[in-house]
């Protein structure tokens, strides 16, 4: 241990405690009062938060405080709040006609900055950021639908949705013609290319236009035309326009007569409310393609 | 201290020990043979040859020794320094391990092709490998270095235990390659901070409680009076780890044989378990053991007294208890009651000044040798570290305010701050503190280089500045870009415009993480160099480096 | 100076500073953490919570093991903006049988409480097989490897039997049909589906990545995925009975 003279440290002017530990020493200062001010603030700001708010449990219940917060409440009040800021135009939309909405520009603006802020949440994952689309996915911006691009129909899409299991969605399915054993792979290799050249693509060698052709009506004209170019009834696309859903090479469409398509677009009614649902509608159908 | 030379014994120590081994590896080949699941029959694979080494290793010695290390060599303490040795290895080797894998979670959440798509790449399973290589890993081995080095200097002893402080370290070391692994394998619980499985955690129980016996009969044994105040923060560091784990970890395994297991609290008991306990591996791990390095080695470096005896005590017991408490401020506007959250914001706040007392108390002792700084690299080290602990401990009980956190929450805010946590504060401190053990502890004058000390210094403070304020700046924006809403009342952005427009972000702190682990790569050169080619002190060593050392 | 020497009682004893450790680290952990069992209103009333199928558990698994908590939030904040992007706030009794819970603390991606039913199965396994493929800003990693991984049949019951075990009420019907449960689920068109869809209400089978045979782990994560946050009936939920 230390003697006792060495209790004073000379830099700063002060005691130590006396104690040394390999050579550490403790000075004895006293609290610095600012910090002891500053704890004892903070302890009183607490004291007071516990009596304005919920804050202790007892066994029974808790304190619930005097302001008798609750932030499942606050969250309510902030979303009624909400509603005011979109004042009654919203409502207005809701009831308007689809076709009207068009009509009034302060209306069509509005279901557009609506869908827009939707989209990017809800529809963007799967038909792309600027509604490009993906494999399997329809691009919203061209003039091509499956399923009809008039304002109704793009809103019964929306609404109901392509084989989302609702009661009211678009049914309809490119059939499993391979995998249900309808065609051989031979007659599928053919088809398929038969179907390219409905696109104006070249075709394999060794390909047979007349068996093509043949195939193609027995199997495949009750749905996408004698044509080939396609049914909104059924969901089936035009196969002449050089849109694919799926891709265009052999063996793609190879894949796609073999084990069928169905391709799903969700249900929004229930998730989305109906105004947002319409101009969701409004949307899309003035991203270029609306019919 | 004469040995008895008529005939040689094993010690109960080293019988026992060496008899449990022997018992583990006939269990872990049982545990292989009957494996539900590859991982598991791969850790009782390891288990085995690390339990048969173990056997080996304690018969090794005891045919080498001619009698157990003495107490005490011409009346001075024998200290036990091999543990601290090994200890000190393995943190810069996880700590590198640890900064390398952190750099490429950063990579990948920029080019996410760096993923690679295989499952043991990808960022859920590397991201926890990164957290426990750097904070039990790297921190953790800091800490045990450190705390056995300084309760040993402090109370004026050799170390508890003859086997025991060995079996810690290693034990500690092996359950981090069981952990890291079992990650990089699918083997983790997906609790934050406290993933390993079941079988890891019963390990770590062992081995902590080993840790805690060891520290505590060192200070039960002590010459000084008076326990050191580092020592009440490496003894609260300890106990209270111990409390979190088991209180956090319950769980029963699907079956003894497989590695599966399903935690014993669920939903929002579970939450708060979990928050309890990861909140306070903060406050005790990552700041009470790192306060205790602070106490011991800041006024050693600076041989200035520690600034105020009272300070310490009033914030020693106000931090270990407010620090409890604010586990619910991880769960804000969470499904936890109200109530709970309150109580997590308000003692976070009332934490605030207790944490403070710390970095016045590290600060405050350089006061008559602030000079020292300008030549010192090491001691500005763990000046800065002192810094950052401030900072972090401000910015935390800020985002701890409900209005706060509201934007913080789940954003890169929340990152920036832990990094600036553990950078800063965590990362400097441990450095400063390596640089000040390893050529003690390997009795060499000084370190190879304070130049590259001073390199390393700037090299990583500017990777760190770089790391935080890109967090700073795109947690805030990811917050705000969330909650904006035009002025029609509808939401603005996209979650994924919020995604893209992190990528800048994301570029820069990898490339201050980058910087922080050249530092590290720096410090490693320079520690490998003092041990290898710096001059042995000339002075008499007070002991011998070795556990193996005769008495004659 | 008394408060000062009376605190060497501490210094001078390991014993007693160890103790006085423990008393002042246990109150607030006691405090905060008991109530919660006993209070009635931790976990709200509501009906249509179920234990998860033996394929979402699986499912769940897959989500654990690969650490999406670490991307992905479980837990939508009364917060208007997370209200109107993500659905109705999460209630506690969302999660009442998640064991571990996985409410996240970081969300890189965005929530998933309320994922189910909002994409298709189609959608899910190629976003998880590659998500740029289908979302070019993406930064999440692709899990290629799910789709070629059979779950594993025979542990399955022992999953639900140690779950219930930790609280998770299995009925001994369930654990019994486990096995028989979880093939039905990725196979609509066997036998068993209408005795499974039973057993757990408002379960939907499906072949969820459109392979044929065993389930899939990415069958057993695509099913887990499509049932999060549809299990309670919001017309039905009574909020103001709920405020805590
Ligand atoms: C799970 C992915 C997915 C989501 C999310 C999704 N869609 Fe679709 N959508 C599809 C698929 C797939 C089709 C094509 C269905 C088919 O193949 O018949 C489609 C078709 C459509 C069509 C008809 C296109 C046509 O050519 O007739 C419209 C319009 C549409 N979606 C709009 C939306 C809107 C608006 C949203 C958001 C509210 C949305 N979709 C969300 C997958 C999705
Ligand atoms: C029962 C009606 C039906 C029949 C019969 C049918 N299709 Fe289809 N086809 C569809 C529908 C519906 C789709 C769109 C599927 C989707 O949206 O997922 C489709 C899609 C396709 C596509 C994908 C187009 C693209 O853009 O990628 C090709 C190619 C195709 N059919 C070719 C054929 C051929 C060849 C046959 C005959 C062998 C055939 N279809 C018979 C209904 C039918
Ligand atoms: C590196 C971070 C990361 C990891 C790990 C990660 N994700 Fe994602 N996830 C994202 C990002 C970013 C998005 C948003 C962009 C997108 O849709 O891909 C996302 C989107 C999603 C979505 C669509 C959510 C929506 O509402 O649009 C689902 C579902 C999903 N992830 C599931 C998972 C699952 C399951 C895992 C684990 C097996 C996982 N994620 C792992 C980052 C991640
Ligand atoms: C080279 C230096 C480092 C780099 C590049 C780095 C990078 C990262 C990254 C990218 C993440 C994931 C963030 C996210 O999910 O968005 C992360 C998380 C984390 N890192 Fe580091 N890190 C480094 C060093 C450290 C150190 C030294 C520590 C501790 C001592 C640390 C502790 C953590 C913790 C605790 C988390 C989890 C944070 C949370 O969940 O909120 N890191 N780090
Ligand atoms: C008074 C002291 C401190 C308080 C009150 C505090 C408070 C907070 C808060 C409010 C969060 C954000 C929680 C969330 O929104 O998810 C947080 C996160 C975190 N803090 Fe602190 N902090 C303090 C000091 C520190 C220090 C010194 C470190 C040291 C490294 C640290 C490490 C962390 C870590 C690792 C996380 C991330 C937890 C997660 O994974 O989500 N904190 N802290
Ligand atoms: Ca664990
Ligand atoms: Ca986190
Ligand atoms: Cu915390």
């Amino acid at each position: 241990m230390t003697d006792h003279d060495d209790n004073f440290d000379h830099a700063t002017g002060k005691t130590t405690t006396g104690h040394s530990w390999d050579g550490i020493k403790e000075l004895n200062t006293p609290l610095p009062r600012w910090w002891v001010l500053t704890f004892y603030a903070c302890i009183v700001w607490a004291v007071g938060y516990w009596i304005v708010y919920p804050a202790w449990p007892l066994l029974w219940g808790y304190t619930t405080g005097v302001a008798h917060y609750s932030s499942r409440a606050d969250v309510a009040v902030e979303l009624a709040n909400l509603e005011k800021i979109r004042g009654d135009k919203m409502v207005t939309l809701g009831a308007a006609p689809l076709a009207d909405i068009e009509k009034d520009p302060a209306l069509l603006a509005l279901a557009r900055a609506r869908g827009k802020t939707v989209f990017g949440d809800n529809c963007a994952p799967c038909h792309g950021s600027g509604g490009a689309g993906a494999k399997g996915f329809p691009n919203l911006n061209d003039d091509d639908w499956l399923w009809g691009g008039s304002l109704e129909a793009i809103h019964k899409t929306i609404q109901f949705g392509a084989r989302s299991g609702h009661a009211n969605a678009h049914e309809g399915a490119m059939l499993a013609f391979g995998r249900d054993g309808m065609l051989k792979k031979p007659e599928i290799v053919t088809v398929a290319n038969f179907v390219r050249s409905l696109a104006g693509l070249p075709t394999a060698a060794g390909y047979k236009a007349e068996a093509g052709q043949k195939l193609f009506a027995d199997n495949c004209a009750s749905c996408h035309g004698d044509a080939g170019k396609g049914n909104p009834e059924m969901g089936a696309p035009n196969l002449t326009d050089n849109i694919w859903l799926y891709g265009s090479d052999e063996a793609t469409i190879v894949e796609t007569v073999t084990n069928g398509r169905t391709g799903v677009m969700p249900a929004w009614v229930g998730r989305l409310d109906p105004a947002t649902i319409k101009a969701l509608t409004v949307y899309v159908h003035s991203l270029g393609g609306g019919q | 201290m004469q040995p008895n030379n008529d005939v040689k014994w094993m010690t109960a120590g080293e019988s026992g020990l060496a008899g449990l081994f022997t018992l583990a590896v006939f269990l872990c080949i049982i545990a292989v043979a009957k494996a539900e699941d590859a991982p598991f029959a791969f850790h009782a694979t390891l288990a085995g040859f690390a339990s048969l080494a173990a056997v080996f290793a304690i018969f090794n010695r005891y045919f080498d020794r001619a009698s157990l290390p003495p107490q005490e060599i011409n009346g001075r303490p024998n200290y036990n320094f091999g543990p601290i040795k090994f200890a000190s290895f393995m943190a810069m080797f996880w700590g590198i391990a640890g900064f390398t894998v952190g750099l490429l979670i950063a990579l990948q959440l920029a080019w996410p092709a760096l993923n690679f798509d295989l499952p043991w790449t990808t960022f859920g399973r590397l991201r926890p490998l990164h957290t426990s290589a750097v904070v039990f890993a790297f921190g953790g081995n800091v800490l045990l270095a450190t705390s056995f080095y300084v309760v040993q200097k402090t109370c004026r002893v050799r170390l508890a235990g003859d086997l025991a402080p060995w079996f810690v370290v290693l034990g500690y070391n092996f359950f981090i390659l069981i952990a890291g692994t079992g990650y990089l394998l699918g083997v983790t619980q997906s609790k934050e901070y406290a993933e390993p499985e079941w079988y890891a955690d019963l390990w770590l129980t062992i081995v902590w409680v080993t840790y805690l016996l060891v520290f505590l009969l060192t200070l039960v044994k002590r010459k000084e009076p008076h326990i050191f105040v580092a020592n009440w923060f490496y003894l609260a560091f300890i106990v209270t780890i111990a409390v979190l784990h088991l209180g956090n970890n319950p769980a029963l395994p699907v079956s003894v044989f497989g590695s599966k297991s399903y935690v014993a609290w669920g939903g929002v008991q579970d939450a708060m378990f979990q928050w309890w306990y990861g909140h306070n591996a903060v406050g005790f791990f990552l700041t009470a053991g790192f306060l205790a390095i602070m106490y011991y080695f800041i006024p050693k470096r600076a041989e200035r007294p520690v600034y105020s005896y009272r300070l310490s005590i009033v914030h020693f017991w106000a931090i270990i208890f407010l620090y409890i408490w604010a586990g619910p401020h991880h769960l804000h506007y969470t499904a936890l009651p109200d109530w709970a959250q309150t109580l997590g914001m308000t003692f976070s706040i009332m934490l605030w000044m207790p944490s403070w007392g710390g970095m016045i108390n590290g600060l405050m002792t350089l006061s008559g040798a602030w000079d020292k700084l300008r030549t010192d690299p090491v001691l500005r080290m763990l000046v800065v570290s002192v810094a950052f602990y401030g900072m972090a401990t401000f910015e935390g009980p800020l985002m701890s305010i409900k209005v706060v956190n509201s934007l913080s929450h789940y954003t890169d805010w929340t990152i920036g701050h832990v990094h600036s946590g553990a950078l800063g504060w965590v990362g400097f401190v441990s450095f400063g503190a390596l640089y000040c053990l390893v050529p003690w502890i390997w009795q060499r004058k000084e370190l190879y280089s304070l130049r590259l000390v001073n390199w390393h210094f700037w090299v990583a403070t500017i990777g760190i500045v770089l790391y935080i304020s890109a967090m700073w700046v795109s947690g805030i924006l990811q917050g705000l870009m969330w909650r904006a809403y035009t002025s029609l009342g509808f939401l603005e952005y996209s979650f994924i415009e919020s995604v893209e427009a992190m990528h800048p972000f994301y570029i820069i702190r990898a490339l201050g993480g980058g910087l922080f682990l050249v530092g590290a790569l720096i410090m490693a050169f320079n520690l490998w160099m003092t041990v290898r080619v710096g001059e042995a002190e000339s002075e008499v060593p007070l002991s011998s480096g070795a556990t193996l050392q005769a008495a004659e | 100076m008394s408060f000062w020497s009376r605190h060497q009682i501490m210094e001078k004893n390991s014993i007693v500073l160890i103790v006085g450790i423990l008393l002042v680290i246990a109150i607030g952990g006691l405090v905060e953490i008991t109530p919660l069992f006993y209070l009635k209103s931790t976990i709200e009333v509501v009906d249509g919570i179920r234990p998860y199928t033996p394929l979402e558990l699986t499912g769940r698994n897959v989500y654990v093991r690969e650490g999406c908590y670490l991307c992905h939030s479980q837990m939508i904040r009364p917060l208007r903006d997370e209200v109107e992007r993500y659905g109705h706030y999460s209630l506690a009794a969302e999660s009442m049988y998640d064991h571990p819970f996985q409410w996240g603390s970081k969300r890189t991606g965005p929530d998933l409480a309320r994922v189910g039913a909002k994409y298709s199965d189609a959608w899910h396994v190629t976003h998880l097989k590659d998500p740029r493929a289908i979302v070019p800003q993406s930064v999440m990693p692709g899990y290629k490897f799910l789709a070629e991984t059979e779950v594993n049949l025979d542990q399955i019951s022992d999953h639900l039997r140690t779950s219930r075990a930790v609280g998770v009420p299995y009925s001994d019907d369930q654990i019994k049909n486990a096995v028989a449960d979880m093939k039905a689920q990725a196979d609509p068109d066997s036998a068993d589906a209408d005795a499974f869809v039973k057993r757990y209400p408002k379960a939907v089978a499906r072949n969820f990545d459109g392979k044929a045979g065993i389930p899939t782990e990415m069958d057993a994560l695509v099913a887990y995925l499509q049932m999060l946050g549809t299990l309670v009936d919001f017309k039905l939920y009574n909020e103001k009975a709920n405020l805590r």
